[in-house]
């Protein structure tokens, strides 16, 4: 019997007709942003700091000095994207910079999941929370050419799709309505409200964004702004200036009106720390070098990270990453 | 008892739930944004058919299931009761008609069944994918009407009707897809 007879599937799982595309879509990503004068970067996907997300888990790597003895050496984590590289950049100088790299998440497998995958990351010094959406609805047009995008809020968006309003119900009435309109959701304990919003996100409001136009999503709650500034007005609830873009109920690119402040950043890595701690996850390396950057200054800009395996999934219309990916996972 | 955990989920791993066991049928994982993975899985109870979609959170874990596959030749049927002989150990399985249920149709005398094991005794049978079966008894064939997209009702020696083309006899083999309960070919014997 032939290997192949005994199931080891060396063909590519993507069509050529795919590949084509996916060679299309990514020359025509660089092409815009060259026109509009950014530099294209390169940063290690292999850095001894990571950035710590409670939900985001870094592969880790040893760079050993003797193959023989292969867990000795230096501790490197394969980047889940290159956020701390791009931002030592800004903070150095650089204006306008994109890349595309090669991002690497454990634990992460299924249809829309692999765990190694490309991200397209930009940064743009002087824009603002609504330039930043802005240029990805362009880049989101140009790639797709599905038009323009819907621009929705969180708050509206729950208030649509899931029936409730995600900043005013507390958190047992909210697990209480979960519960009762889904019978198969998880126990999480009445504290951890984010995950409580994260299964509505996920089962009433993921789907159904972006099927007509593509959607960006934005104003999350101040408890999900990661790295985003958050914008406290009086009167109204606090909220993070984040937003994501979704087509076809698939989310395809996260972005930040960029936290500048480094006190507000250490208290939300301290908070994510004490998370992974509590969800039994090792600890992960402290940033001094993305710290020292951040004393020296980032500049005031706007970020977005697009998972490029996902915009080529639905520009093809396929709903499984191995239809764009010449080797997934399973046969990697 | 062995225990699965999230990332051993996958379609096809036998679970234990309530007491009862479950197959994985579908297993999606889902990860929005920041936010915490989710394992949405369906479940067929492999008792009752009954199908349960149940969502689960990284590190979650699941009882795997006692449940063990054996093949075993149909001997008779006593009342209401399917009697079993498994080749290798000449164990005997019975299956109540309700275990069966619309698989009768397919199995005679000798036919090598897929019998389901849980914690040792028989919950569901599987006939094989393909059957071979006399037909009993049917109107007449029609002699040269070879179409098959006009059929008549046939009865094979199982006593099950299932539709076949005008031109199949009394006495003909017929090969069923017992999945579909549908004609496939005459055999020649």
């Amino acid at each position: 019997m032939t290997r192949e007879a005994a199931g080891f599937d060396w063909r590519p799982s993507a069509p050529w007709e795919n590949l084509r595309r996916r060679a299309v879509l990514l020359s025509r990503l660089r092409r815009f942003f060259d026109e509009r004068g950014f530099l294209e970067v390169e940063t290690p996907a292999l850095s001894a700091e990571s950035v710590v997300d409670r939900h985001l888990d870094p592969l880790r790597v040893v760079l050993f000095d003797d193959p023989r003895t292969p867990d000795h050496g230096m501790e490197r984590w394969l980047q889940t994207s290159p956020e701390f590289a791009m931002k030592r950049l800004l903070a150095a100088g650089a204006t306008a910079i994109y890349q595309v790299a090669r991002a690497f998440r454990g634990g992460e497998r299924g249809p829309r999941h692999n765990s190694e995958f490309t991200l397209v990351e930009w940064y743009r010094v002087g824009d603002g929370y609504e330039e930043g959406m802005r240029l990805l609805d362009e880049l989101s047009a140009c790639l797709l050419q599905r038009g323009a995008a819907e621009r929705l809020s969180y708050r509206e968006a729950f208030t649509r799709h899931a029936g409730f309003d995600p900043f005013t119900l507390d958190t047992p009435r909210l697990a209480k309505w979960i519960k009762s309109r889904s019978p198969a959701v998880p126990e999480y304990s009445e504290e951890d409200r984010d995950s409580w919003l994260n299964y509505a996100l996920a089962e009433w409001v993921e789907p159904r964004l972006g099927c007509d136009c593509p959607v960006i999503l934005y104003d999350y709650p101040a408890s999900q702004a990661a790295l985003a500034r958050v914008r406290a007005r009086d009167g109204e609830p606090a909220v993070a200036e984040r937003f994501e873009l979704y087509v076809d109920g698939v989310e395809l690119a996260n972005g930040y009106h960029e936290l500048l402040d480094i006190a507000a950043f250490r208290a939300r890595t301290a908070t994510n720390r004490q998370a992974r701690t509590d969800d039994g996850k090792p600890s992960l390396p402290a940033s001094p070098r993305f710290e020292a950057a951040m004393e020296h200054g980032l500049p005031a800009c706007a970020g977005v990270a697009l998972g490029f395996d996902r915009l080529v999934m639905v520009a093809v219309g396929a709903r499984d990453l191995s239809a764009v990916l010449a080797f997934p996972d399973e046969r990697a | 008892m062995a225990t699965y955990k999230t990332s051993d989920f996958r379609k096809g791993i036998k679970v234990q739930i309530d007491g009862d066991p479950y197959v994985m049928v579908e297993m999606n994982f889902v990860k929005p944004g920041k936010g915490n993975a989710l394992y949405k899985c369906r479940l067929k109870n492999l008792i009752r058919g009954s199908v349960l979609d149940r969502v689960y959170k990284g590190g979650d874990t699941l009882e795997s299931a006692d449940v063990e596959e054996v093949e075993a030749q149909y001997l008779y049927k006593q009342g209401e009761t399917f009697v079993f002989m498994n080749n290798e150990t000449y164990d005997q399985y019975e299956l109540k008609a309700d275990q069966v249920d619309d698989n009768w149709k397919w199995i005679k005398e000798g036919t090598v069944c897929k019998i389901m094991l849980y914690n040792g005794l028989p919950v569901t049978m599987e006939p094989p994918q393909h059957v071979n079966l006399k037909v009993e008894y049917c109107e007449p064939g029609a002699r040269g009407d070879t179409a098959t997209n006009v059929t008549k009702s046939v009865k094979l020696e199982t006593n099950a009707e299932v539709l076949a083309p005008l031109f199949i006899n009394q006495g003909d083999t017929l090969r069923i897809d017992t999945r579909t309960g549908e004609y496939v070919e005459r055999i020649r014997v």
